[in-house]
């Protein structure tokens, strides 16, 4: 069991300012993400995209933000726990017990979700026989690629992942790609490589295709792919690969006892507590009148959070308000040497 | 004030009112038109305002970008008449434009 002052749900760049603020007032906490690394949305959904209305940032991309949110709470030296999701929470004597799907355990008097739309997930096929084949013949990702030596695996997607995977496993395995439009969105190099392999016989390209349909008893043994114009092919497989990016769901959140308004937690303005003593919610998240989905407004939502949150932390001390400026234990905090 | 019709996979429709300047996908969320769930809040970053668009409306959208077909990679079911409706913007031009929703976004 991991006490800490703060249990952060979310490693976005809300959740890692929200860290920050944490770290300046002298509390400790402990982040934990789904995805399996630091950054969020911006890391998974725009690494490269420019981001231009970060105050006094000209312009700065999703993993430039990431990588100097990282860097300004590293003087506090807080610990992250990548690739858990959080699954359960309860109170118990005014505090919360978290514990994660890796079966980590937290005791902490706050808890701030700064979720996002949710945890990541792979998306899935819209193929229902899909689900009896899942983890067995069927995967969103590849954690052993020795099952697929010598047999053959249809691959779905236009991407990196899947170009990577059929160039990688086309060594060993009978490869079908199959992708939905004739132009494949991947970089150039992995696009000449499998047209190359396509070439020398090595892998076999169905486009524009789609899954319609998974057949086999216990195991997959076959695939019906269609394509655009109608036509239906029956194909031999024995797996499939699914490679269509990640999709962002609310998970067992839903099962906390939140206040939910849609998709998101209604909060009050004044430290962004929830329905639920102790437990705040900030970012995309949370919903107020005035709401804007701006990093910059969750930067603010995490700063007053972490206020919030020390409250509960220590009771029974008061929080002077310190400027970074002039404080001299808020400099010390952040190992400053003058 | 440019009219646009949201069909329900179920089939259940919405005629809804939508000012000139805001997307399709704006057009239903601030309408409550369930089915289109716009996660990313309209950035062409997650797939989830996905929209068929009926063929006679279809070429007189202005033309995707590319990196609207990469996202529509990653939607559930994508036909040749898909679009996000986050990137289609209303106007008089488009007055009347029906699109019909998919059984799920994700």
């Amino acid at each position: 069991m991991i006490n800490t002052d703060v249990v952060i749900i979310g490693a976005g760049p809300t959740g890692l300012f929200c860290a920050h603020q944490l770290g300046i007032i002298g509390l400790k906490c402990e982040i934990i993400d789904n995805l399996d690394k630091i950054g969020g949305q911006c890391i998974e959904l725009y690494p490269d995209k420019p981001i231009y209305d970060i105050p006094a940032i000209l312009e700065c991309t999703g993993e430039e933000l990431t990588n100097n949110l990282i860097g300004q709470i590293k003087p506090f030296n807080f610990n992250f726990h990548l690739d858990e999701r959080v699954e359960e929470i309860k109170n118990e004597n005014q505090k919360w017990i978290i514990k994660t799907s890796k079966g980590t355990k937290f005791n902490s008097p706050n808890i701030v979700i700064g979720g996002g739309v949710g945890s990541f997930e792979p998306r899935k096929f819209s193929v229902k026989e899909c689900e009896k084949f899942e983890g067995k013949s069927v995967f969103y990702s590849v954690k052993d690629k020795t099952i697929f030596q010598d047999k053959t695996v249809a691959i779905f997607g236009g991407g990196d992942s899947a170009l990577d995977w059929a160039i990688e496993l086309s060594n060993n395995s009978k490869i079908i790609l199959v992708h939905r439009r004739d132009k494949f969105r991947g970089v150039q190099s992995n696009v000449d490589k499998v047209k190359k392999l396509e070439k020398d016989g090595k892998l076999e390209i169905y486009t524009p295709y789609q899954l319609t349909s998974a057949k086999g008893n216990t195991s997959l043994e076959s695939i019906e792919i269609k394509h655009e114009e109608g036509e239906i092919k029956s194909l031999k497989a024995n797996y499939v690969l699914g490679f269509f990016g990640l999709i962002m769901k609310l998970g067992p959140i839903l099962n906390w006892g939140l206040n939910l308004n849609k998709k998101t937690i209604p909060v009050n303005t004044e430290n962004f507590e929830t329905n639920l003593k102790g437990i705040f919610a900030i970012g995309d998240i949370c919903m107020y009148p005035g709401k804007l989905r701006l990093i910059l407004s969750g930067f603010h939502e995490g700063a007053l959070a972490a206020r919030g949150c020390f409250k509960y932390a220590r009771p029974d001390e008061k929080l002077r308000f310190e400027f970074t400026t002039t404080s001299k234990s808020i400099q010390s905090r952040l190992k400053i040497k003058k | 004030m440019p009219k646009i019709k949201y069909i329900e996979h179920s089939g259940k429709s919405h005629v809804i009112d939508v000012p000139n300047g805001l997307s399709v996908m704006e057009g239903a969320v601030q309408n409550n038109v369930l089915g289109i769930d716009a996660d990313c809040g309209g950035s062409m970053a997650c797939a989830t305002c996905h929209v068929y668009v009926k063929e006679e409306w279809f070429n007189k959208l202005p033309q995707k970008e590319e990196g609207e077909e990469d996202m529509l990679d990653l939607a559930f079911e994508p036909k040749k008449n898909s679009r996000l409706s986050c990137q289609i913007v209303v106007s008089n031009e488009i007055d009347g434009l029906v699109v019909d929703l998919p059984e799920k976004q994700a």
